[in-house]
């Protein structure tokens, strides 16, 4: 319980300095802090295969890729500019959807005892055998989709070259 | 007592890092002279010169690193304070976890009681060693981007293209050899290196996966940034890349984390593909020689024997990849990016199902 308060503060601060930050590197760093966290929630959940999956894929991966084209294009600090009217009304009415919508799914879940785990939660078999059985289809559209994306990349860096 | 034990597994996978990399310190500059027919380090020859070369301990193994912290911190004037003072330690400090989960022997009996030789038992131990690897990357492009040097943020670019080319490899590499053992436990792949083949030479993974052997040491050393990959550091084009606005105890931090690399590289091929911590014919009880030939030996010696032959194939491998680093020249940018995606990487694909297939063929030579 103290560790899911401690990674639920340092989460959302992270989480905020992301978003808050002037420096686009900052920000990019606090994501990488705002993922450990995450990772954190779910080693606290018995599901260590996705912490570390989640480490390595997001952490160790995707923010360096972030860091190395912020880096590239040499992004300066963030000067305050006003935006868009638009942009910004619509930024606030999705926020105040989500607000909304997070806080029916606190209302409406009822905090009880939850059954305990079966025994091997979270680790690898159960995972694999769950994917390539149960999950099966969505498994296979999310490697379409990014094989999709992939072809796409290179499609475009062709057309450049 | 079940917290001094993990508190001393704990402690003992530290001082096997830390020894690995003064050692490395020391190994690798007696070692370059050695290749190079130079004298190198010559303080304190022991042994009265009865020794064909001198030792050099005093240099390298004491006045080096004292020089190192006791020398003044520069921060460039416009650099990213915070940020130059953090790269050093998102260099480091994710390698030194990787040797939590690094087994340096079987399970050790004492009063009853079995101690399993491994400061935290991870079932995902291999994954774990990824992810901590790929964290080191932040060193180096942050530390490249704080220093605000043209040269020190082209070295920590180059790094993380680099390093994230060669995670795939690795990556891959490291698939392989978990569908050959069918775990990603890192104890249990060293344990299962124990039996014997045709009863006669040890089932190490180096028989079962010499490909992803092969692609493992690459790109091992392909991550730890050293010739022939040392691009980041190219110091005839970049000064000395990423690290160049670095003095003192924090360009130390970067030196240690260079080599805490070198060792994470020797212990992931010793693991995976030579037995880890297992000495050929030897079990719990004592070693078993083909033919019927059995000496006992008490527990507490095999524990030794075993953490003493995790070292020995440890620095073996260290010694290879140092012999490499002062043997072959430096990769040009495209060659390196060439060899990562376009060679290593089908190879590793191919290995990947090469062995997935012949694993079903073989059903029983697979762990299930």
């Amino acid at each position: 319980m103290i560790l899911f308060w401690v990674v639920a503060v340092l989460s959302v601060a992270s989480a905020l300095t992301v978003v808050l930050h002037r420096n686009p590197v900052y920000c990019a760093l606090a994501l990488v802090m705002a993922l450990f966290q995450v990772a954190l929630m779910f080693v606290a959940l018995d599901a260590h295969l996705i912490a570390l999956l989640q480490v390595i894929v997001y952490a160790g991966a995707i923010v360096v890729l972030f860091l190395f084209v912020i880096m590239l294009l040499s992004l300066e600090p963030d000067v305050p500019h006003p935006g868009r009217y638009t942009t910004r009304m619509a930024s606030i009415a999705l926020t105040v959807v989500l607000g909304v919508e997070i806080g029916a799914a606190v209302l409406v879940a009822q905090p009880g005892a939850l059954a305990p785990p079966p025994v091997d939660f979270g680790s690898t078999r159960m995972i694999g055998q769950k994917l390539f059985s149960e999950y099966l289809l969505p498994f296979e559209l999310t490697s379409v989709l990014l094989l999709v994306a992939i072809v796409g990349a290179v499609v475009l860096a062709r057309r450049r070259a | 007592m079940d917290l001094i034990i993990s508190f001393g597994t704990a402690l003992v996978a530290l001082l096997i890092c830390l020894q690995v990399t003064v050692l490395l310190l020391w190994i690798e500059r007696k070692g370059s002279a050695l290749i190079q027919d130079r004298v190198g380090a010559n303080r304190a020859n022991l042994f009265g010169g009865l020794l064909p070369f001198n030792l050099g301990i005093v240099n390298t193994l004491m006045a080096d690193p004292l020089k190192l912290l006791t020398k003044e911190d520069i921060v460039p004037a416009s650099a990213d304070r915070f940020l130059h003072w953090l790269a050093p330690w998102l260099a480091v400090f994710p390698l030194f976890l990787t040797f939590a989960v690094v087994p340096f022997g079987d399970v050790l009996v004492i009063g009853g009681r079995e101690i399993n030789l491994q400061a935290v038992d991870l079932s995902g131990g291999i994954l774990f060693v990824l992810a901590m690897v790929s964290l080191g990357v932040y060193g180096v492009i942050v530390g490249g981007w704080a220093s605000n040097s043209r040269y020190a943020f082209l070295g920590g670019v180059r790094g993380s293209a680099q390093m994230i080319s060669y995670e795939i490899a690795m990556g891959l590499a490291l698939v392989s050899v978990v569908l050959t053992y069918g775990t990603l436990d890192l104890q249990q792949i060293a344990r299962a290196q124990g039996d014997l083949m045709w009863g006669v030479v040890p089932a190490w993974g180096i028989f079962y996966q010499p490909i992803a052997f092969v692609l493992l040491f690459i790109a091992g050393i392909a991550e730890s940034k050293r010739v022939p990959f040392d691009l980041p550091e190219a110091e005839s084009e970049l000064v000395a890349g990423f690290q160049t606005e670095y003095s003192g105890s924090k360009m130390s931090m970067f030196m240690m984390s260079d080599f805490i690399e070198v060792a994470i590289v020797a212990v992931l091929t010793t693991t995976l593909f030579f037995g880890g911590w297992q000495v050929p014919f030897l079990y719990r009880d004592g070693f078993h020689f083909p033919g019927g030939i059995a000496v006992a030996v008490p527990s507490l010696v095999v524990t030794l024997l075993q953490i003493t032959s995790f070292m020995v194939k440890v620095f073996v491998f260290c010694w290879v990849q140092i012999l490499i680093r002062w043997s072959l020249p430096r990769l040009r940018y495209d060659q390196l990016m060439a060899l990562g995606w376009k060679k290593l990487l089908p190879v590793g694909l191919a290995n990947v199902a090469a062995t997935a297939v012949l694993g079903l063929l073989l059903e029983g030579w697979t762990g299930t």
